[in-house]
């Protein structure tokens, strides 16, 4: 058939046809060759300056070198808060194995814990930058440091990072005060600048280390480098060193903080120690507490279960957040309102019974002697503790006068100046009992209060400062933590009055209340005279705080008490009393008697004042910068 | 230019030496600025790794050699040898499709004794319009209907061979470069306008027998920031690329994206990418320039070809050459899926240097063996 059309084939027409076709395609090809110009006109003339940053942004990264934190010294240059260089396990998944071979080359080499594991798996699915390395294993042990580097040629995308951790080289005893930094969590990441701590391992959690945050973490360093696709660094453009954080100077002496905890042996309770002369805090103690480079490491699940779970509460801090009745401790301030508002006076008498009652036949407030003192005045009130004039002087005052005098001690709110988390304790009010019984105070409701119990609860760091308050007479400094911050003095700003003077009518008052403290101690019959004997003079004041309400008619007994329901143990006092140096108080938890605070307030003013330290505190010495 | 200059030119394009070598002086001028421009642009796009150039300079030779060696052979023998060659290399895809090597996931190729592979659809580039163009060389032109679907069942079949490889790129280099010839031939317009108009029919049915990476690259192509870490990264690069060289281009060897190693496949497919980044807009004018002067020359060959069948495949294997780079520029600028396609004659490697240059072979024994007017 082909052959038979063959015959009639125009080859002269043929070939105008694919002639034309071939101009036709050349036309197509120069069409098609603008669209390409078109295209590249579009993306390297209209669009270019996009593309040039998008280029940049590919090519410079920010790098931040995380700065050293800040140190943190005590009054003596001890340093209580260090940076140590640590070595961590990095890994940058884009080039390491996947995830079951790293497992089990890894394995043969270091210890990885299932959690570890668990907490890179997590990080692998959050938004990270590609060939950004995940810390895998911080804190390397020596030997398995020396280990892993030598096998670190085998495996792929597998580092050794050098950082810097911090270590808290005295431990439990300073762990509620100076507190502790650990691993940056998410939601620690919403209240800082998050540029900032890319790249850094800890934030402050706690204590010192949380409120001074922002000083001790100082300002990173940033390099603008350029990297390659594979994350890899090519060259430095531009560079910003980092500032190191700032280093605090603490009022804090270490070796009296130290002593203290010590001193409280194996009872829970707590010691708050205040330079009435500025309101630092010498020492402030919190017992039980727990080693805080536990995590700082990262602690573990259970070891943190153990310390949550513990029956003695070891990560409360009862200095700030314990609430107590102030009990005894409160008379003195008590005899001084009675005194400001006209209720009582130096020189009028009173015949303490056994007991005190509002209404014949009512209901009896026991006096802690049961046959009564007897004749007594104010003094005397103070010098025996004398329980029944106080139901006396409260019931006659009522509650408001109370409130006022008491809250220009600081009762009743949360006034230390640079930690955060100070519960406020309670100082009742007629107010307050309505919106939160909706009941009216009750004339019993001040009785009970005139001794510092009932409604009326208080923190350690709260009574020591009205402490503080008494000894300096009236010239209340609020607490504070921090002396200087890199040689400077610190500045506060976020409080209505760093110190201020409480006015009395007649300001020989304090003198006089300071005498009738004196007495406690010097006095034959005063409640603190085991502490007699000192060459300086003591003023204080005892307490014994009721943990279980006795009936009317049943005694304290000791003996046959479970321990958990012992009086807690109270004690206030400043030396030396004519010009005060240290203010101290001490609570015994269960103390049963006021003895145990006593004696440790004496001990640390022989410490304080005289440098009467046993032996094994000299390392503190030594560890001076 | 005066008439003196051009003259000498012309009568040096027409040298005797030339006519006994069958050499087309012009093509291989073309082609030789060409691949001397590829290589410089491989330098950098390699990283400046020297061996890299030299293997590419070893294969263009090998390429040069099977040009110049192919020229030898008049048109005549290659007509004749059509049928036989589509015949062999039909049986040949047939046997990849069945005992074919390959890599990820994809068999396009036959292990040959001695650790040898061999790529049948590579050469089915070339015979598929020797195939058609033979078709047409014995029968009147314009084709008629029964002519035209005859034409497209030899184009269909080993189209979807390769593309069942799968291997989307050659099959549809291979589908276009018998289409040309159909085209060529004079295929009415009408059919024309109604194929286009059944494109998006065919787009709907080509999806559905696509694999998943191919419709994930296609999805890819229409939205690529959806996964700007993973799909998405070679188009978002190449495009970044491109944009920030601008107008002149960072310089050479200084193009960030290129030297960082945040364009992929820099000194393969995406090698256009590098040019553009650091020679601008103004670089890859040039680059199209070279490209058009190597296909004007081909179509010059196609238009004065003696006969129907070298004026088919002359032409066909010239616009072949023109969808590589069209193709290649087109989805490395981002207006075509990524197909891996590389651009002719300038990626680094493949055995597509030798089948290209084969087909320049073609078209200069089409121009010098021509009987003299």
């Amino acid at each position: 058939m082909g052959k038979h059309h063959q015959v009639f084939r125009n080859y002269r027409q043929e070939h105008a046809l694919t002639k034309r076709r071939v101009v036709v395609a050349a036309v197509f090809v120069l069409l098609m060759v603008g669209v390409l110009m078109a295209r590249l006109f579009y993306l390297q003339v209209m669009e270019y300056e996009l593309y040039q940053t998008k280029a940049n942004d590919n090519r410079v990264m920010l790098v931040t070198e995380p700065p050293p934190r800040g140190l943190i010294y005590d009054r003596n240059g001890v340093v209580l808060a260090d940076n140590r260089p640590i070595h961590s396990l990095t890994v940058i998944p884009e080039r390491a194995a996947k995830l079951p071979e790293l497992k089990a080359s890894l394995s043969s080499i270091v210890d990885i814990t299932e959690e570890d594991w668990a907490e890179y798996e997590s990080k692998l699915k959050e938004y990270r930058r590609p060939y950004q390395s995940i810390t895998l294993k911080s804190q390397l042990t020596d030997d398995e440091w020396s280990k892993v580097s030598v096998d670190l040629y085998k495996l792929d995308g597998v580092q050794v990072e050098a950082q810097l951790t911090r270590y808290y080289p005295y431990g439990e005893a300073f762990a509620h005060a100076i507190g502790y930094v650990g691993r940056i969590t998410s939601r620690d990441l919403e209240r800082v600048d998050r540029l900032a701590y890319q790249g850094a391992l800890f934030i402050g959690k706690t204590g010192v280390e949380e409120y001074y945050e922002s000083t001790l973490f100082g300002k990173p360093g940033i390099s603008k480098v350029e990297v390659n696709a594979r994350g890899r660094i090519m060259s430095e453009i531009e560079r910003q060193n980092p500032t190191p954080g700032k280093d605090l100077h603490l009022y804090m002496d270490a070796r009296l903080q130290q002593y203290a905890y010590d001193l409280l042996g194996n009872y829970k309770g707590a010691v708050v120690a205040i330079d009435p002369n500025n309101g630092g805090v010498l020492a402030m103690v919190s017992k039980p507490g727990f080693d805080p480079n536990l995590f700082v490491r990262g602690i573990s699940i259970n070891q943190y279960a153990e310390l949550r779970d513990d029956k003695r509460l070891p990560l409360f801090n009862r200095a700030l957040r314990g609430g107590y009745p102030p009990a005894s401790t409160i008379k003195p301030f008590m005899g001084l309102a009675g005194l400001e508002y006209g209720f009582s006076s130096w020189s009028e008498t009173y015949y303490a019974r056994g007991y005190y009652q509002i209404n014949p036949n009512g209901r009896r407030y026991r006096d802690w002697k049961r046959g009564g003192h007897g004749w007594i005045d104010l003094e005397r009130s103070i010098i025996e503790s004398v329980d029944t004039y106080y139901y006396q002087l409260a019931h006659k005052m009522g509650i408001t006068p109370i409130h006022t005098f008491l809250s220009k001690f600081g009762y009743g709110k949360s006034s230390i100046l640079d930690l955060n988390g100070a519960s406020s304790g309670l100082l009742p009010s007629n107010e307050w009992k309505k919106a939160r019984y909706k009941e009216p105070w009750y004339p019993g409701d001040s009785v009970n209060v005139g001794i510092g119990q009932g409604f009326m609860v208080a923190t350690p760091i709260q009574i020591a400062t009205a402490n503080a308050a008494m000894a300096a007479r009236g010239h209340m400094y609020y607490p504070r933590m921090v002396d200087r911050v890199d040689g400077n003095p610190a500045v506060f700003e976020n409080d209505d009055g760093v110190e201020h003077e409480i006015k009395l009518k007649d300001q020989r008052n304090w003198e006089k209340m300071v005498r009738a403290m004196e007495k406690v101690v010097s006095d034959s019959r005063g409640t603190a005279r085991r502490l007699q004997g000192t060459e300086y003079k003591i003023a204080g004041k005892t307490g014994t705080g009721q943990v279980f309400s006795l009936a009317d008619d049943q005694e304290y007994d000791a003996d046959n008490l479970d321990k958990r329901l012992h009086d807690h143990a109270l004690f206030i006092g400043f030396a030396p009393s004519d010009a005060p140096k240290i203010a101290v108080f001490a609570i015994f938890e269960n103390g049963g008697s006021s003895s145990k605070p006593a004696d440790l307030t004496k001990a640390l003013f022989d410490a304080y004042l005289y440098n009467k330290y046993p032996e094994k505190y000299d390392y503190f010495e030594v560890q001076r910068r | 230019m005066s008439w003196q200059v051009y003259h000498r030119f012309i009568a040096f394009t027409n040298a005797r030496l030339w006519r006994l070598t069958h050499v087309d002086v012009l093509l291989l001028a073309a082609l030789l600025i060409l691949m001397s421009g590829g290589l410089f642009i491989l330098y950098s796009a390699s990283g400046q790794d020297v061996a890299m150039v030299e293997r590419q300079v070893l294969r263009l030779g090998i390429g040069m050699v099977t040009c110049l060696g192919l020229a030898q052979l008049p048109p005549k023998y290659m007509r004749r040898a059509s049928p036989f060659l589509f015949a062999v290399l039909v049986g040949l895809l047939i046997c990849v499709l069945l005992f074919g090597v390959g890599a990820k996931g994809a068999q396009r190729w036959l292990a040959l004794p001695g650790g040898l592979r061999f790529q049948p659809s590579e050469f089915m580039k070339i015979v598929m319009p020797m195939m058609v163009a033979w078709y047409f060389a014995n029968r009147p032109l314009p084709p008629k209907l029964k002519e035209i679907i005859t034409v497209l069942v030899i184009i269909a079949v080993p189209s979807l061979m390769v593309a069942k490889q799968p291997d989307l790129g050659t099959a549809l280099l291979v589908g276009v470069s018998g289409i040309f010839a159909l085209f060529l031939a004079g295929l009415g317009w009408r059919y024309i306008l109604g194929a286009a108009a059944a494109v998006p029919v065919a787009a709907y049915g080509l999806w559905q027998v696509m694999r998943d990476y191919q419709k994930q690259r296609v999805l890819t192509f229409l939205d690529p920031e959806s996964d700007p870490l993973g799909s998405g990264w070679n188009i978002i690069q190449s495009k970044t690329a491109i944009g920030s060289g601008g107008l002149h281009g960072k310089g050479y060897l200084e193009g960030t994206q290129a030297q960082l190693n945040f364009l992929p496949e820099s000194h393969t497919d995406f090698i256009i990418a590098v040019l553009a980044e650091e020679f601008g807009m103004i670089g890859c004018a040039m680059l199209m320039c070279a490209y058009l002067l190597v296909i004007a020359r081909g179509l010059y060959i196609a238009a004065y070809a003696e006969d129907n069948y070298a004026r088919l495949l002359a032409g066909s294997v010239t616009l072949t050459f023109f969808v590589y780079m069209f193709v290649n520029i087109g989805m490395v600028s981002g207006i075509l899926p990524v197909v891996g396609v590389p651009l002719p004659l300038v990626s680094y490697g493949g055995t597509s240097i030798i089948t290209i240059m084969a087909t320049f072979g073609i078209l200069m024994s089409i121009q010098t063996h021509k009987r003299a007017r």
